[in-house]
């Protein structure tokens, strides 16, 4: 089994699932709160990499980070090496395409908080942050954790987007997928069914643990 | 535990750093697969460097180097895709050499029953269904294998039953899966153990397509130039020779002697 690859997968995973956890946030509050008229066009940004293939979102983000573009040089020129095939534009793509996996279910779980306890709250004066954080994030732990969690999970499996930013360096943008499509044209294809295995039982081990959290009858996350 | 998540989040950017000391990362056309695997271990043990392994096709590479990959080395099956790099600058001066030649043949698994004796010709029998080549958009074994079915004349005939891998590698797995009849794959693939064990395969004659004349260069933006050319020599080197000759490439070395 390939450990270089699974500890950066991991790695991968649970920083697009932290950056998610804290960019994610205040977007779902804005998709749940606000009244624009015009909020369904965002929430169809938002939504977009649900059904935009991977390798077209790869494709855009390659050129969008690359050498030939105004923001690619920048971050060269900071940085001082370029952004695609580095570990952090495989972090900046898994951030984009995990987006909806987090942000979804966090505006699903604001939108189940009752409204009367917010404006309540908001009438007796205490602040719309302070509201944020002391009412509607321990209502909706439920939920955030199951964005927390698709996202890590569909972190671990993505390859198209991979495969287009990443460049199959090992212990830098080599994840598990890549590392199975290696594998197979390795013709090992024993290696290749260990590693599939960890990753269904890991796929597995995550969906039971968001169905488990959101069952009603059984609150495993007491609402307080 | 957002807490908790930021600790771990600590944990794992402090020990990101898994391989210390000197190490380069090379891009290898997929035809290298078994053979620099081989090459790659015995380099280790002899220099205790270590060596960051990526295969793939040729012109994947060349796309993902002008785009700023960080590759130290670029090995590809294609002279012309780093001879490019070399004009666009990209590349150490006086770098670039051609490694090897690349020879193809045509391969079927043991279950096939197939009769080389008539070459190219076969692949017109109704039994064919499937013939996995590689990619020839990017891939020089793609273009290779076209070219000898265009040679033979039966590529218009045939062109329907094609499958194509993304690099030489994968067409060799889709007919080792039995998923294709036949494949036209690299001799090197073929003469790997898996492959060997699994089929037989028939050598293209060499007349029947453009020579695949592979390159390789060291490249500019890579961080370690002077453990590059150590690999390049030691694939110049003896022990390197023997491997890359037990695979069935031609050194161009061997050409110019008699």
């Amino acid at each position: 089994m390939n450990w270089i690859a699974i500890a950066v997968t991991f790695k991968l995973a649970l920083l697009t699932a932290a950056v998610l956890l804290i960019v994610g946030l205040p977007i779902a509050y804005w998709l749940t709160f606000s009244k624009w008229r015009w909020k369904f066009i965002v929430e169809s940004v938002v939504a977009l990499p649900l059904v935009l293939p991977p390798t077209v979102l790869g494709f855009y983000i390659l050129v969008a980070i690359g050498p030939h573009s105004p923001v690619g040089r920048f971050y060269s020129d900071v940085v001082g090496h370029p952004l695609p095939f580095t570990f952090e534009g495989l972090l900046l793509a898994s951030i984009l395409y995990s987006l909806p996996f987090a942000v979804q279910p966090f505006a699903a779980a604001f939108e189940q908080v009752d409204r009367r306890l917010i404006e309540a709250s908001w009438t007796l004066g205490v602040s719309k942050l302070k509201t944020f954080f002391r009412l509607i994030v321990p209502l909706s732990t439920a939920g955030l954790i199951t964005g927390a969690v698709l996202s890590f999970a569909h972190t671990l499996g993505e390859f198209g987007v991979v495969l287009m930013v990443g460049g199959n360096i090992e212990g830098e943008t080599r994840t598990v997928s890549i590392d199975i499509y290696d594998e197979v044209q390795a013709l090992n294809y024993a290696g290749a069914a260990k590693t599939a295995l960890l990753l269904l039982a890991v796929s597995y081990g995550v969906l039971l643990l968001v169905y488990a959290m959101n069952r009603k009858v059984w609150a495993v996350w007491p609402q307080r | 535990m957002i807490r908790v998540i930021i600790a771990l989040c600590m944990l794992l950017i402090t020990g990101v750093s898994l391989t210390a000391g000197e190490e380069i990362t090379i891009a290898a056309a997929s035809d290298l697969n078994f053979a620099f695997k081989e090459i790659v271990t015995e380099y280790e043990k002899a220099s205790g460097n270590h060596v960051k392994l990526t295969l793939g096709s040729s012109g994947n590479f060349y796309a993902q180097i002008q785009n700023g990959a960080p590759f130290d080395l670029y090995f590809s099956a294609d002279i012309a895709y780093p001879r490019k790099l070399e004009e666009a600058g990209l590349t150490v001066p006086g770098s670039l050499f051609q490694y090897a030649v690349g020879r193809i043949v045509l391969w079927t698994g043991n279950g096939a029953h197939l009769d080389f004796s008539k070459g190219l010709e076969i692949l017109r029998e109704p039994t064919i269904r499937k013939i996995a080549i590689a990619n020839p958009q990017h891939t020089p074994y793609g273009r290779a294998a076209v070219a000898a079915m265009e040679h033979a004349q039966v590529y218009d005939r045939v062109k329907d039953k094609l499958v194509l891998g993304e690099n030489i590698s994968q067409a060799a797995q889709f007919v080792e899966s039995g998923a294709a009849d036949v494949g036209i794959i690299a001799l090197s693939l073929a003469l790997a153990p898996p492959m060997q064990a699994a089929g037989h395969y028939w050598e293209i004659p060499a007349d029947a397509y453009p020579p695949i004349e592979q390159g390789a260069v060291i490249l500019m933006g890579g961080k370690n130039q002077e453990n590059a050319k150590a690999f390049l020599s030691f694939v110049q080197g003896a022990e390197g020779q023997i491997v890359m000759k037990r695979y069935g490439f031609v050194i161009p070395a061997d050409r110019v002697k008699p």
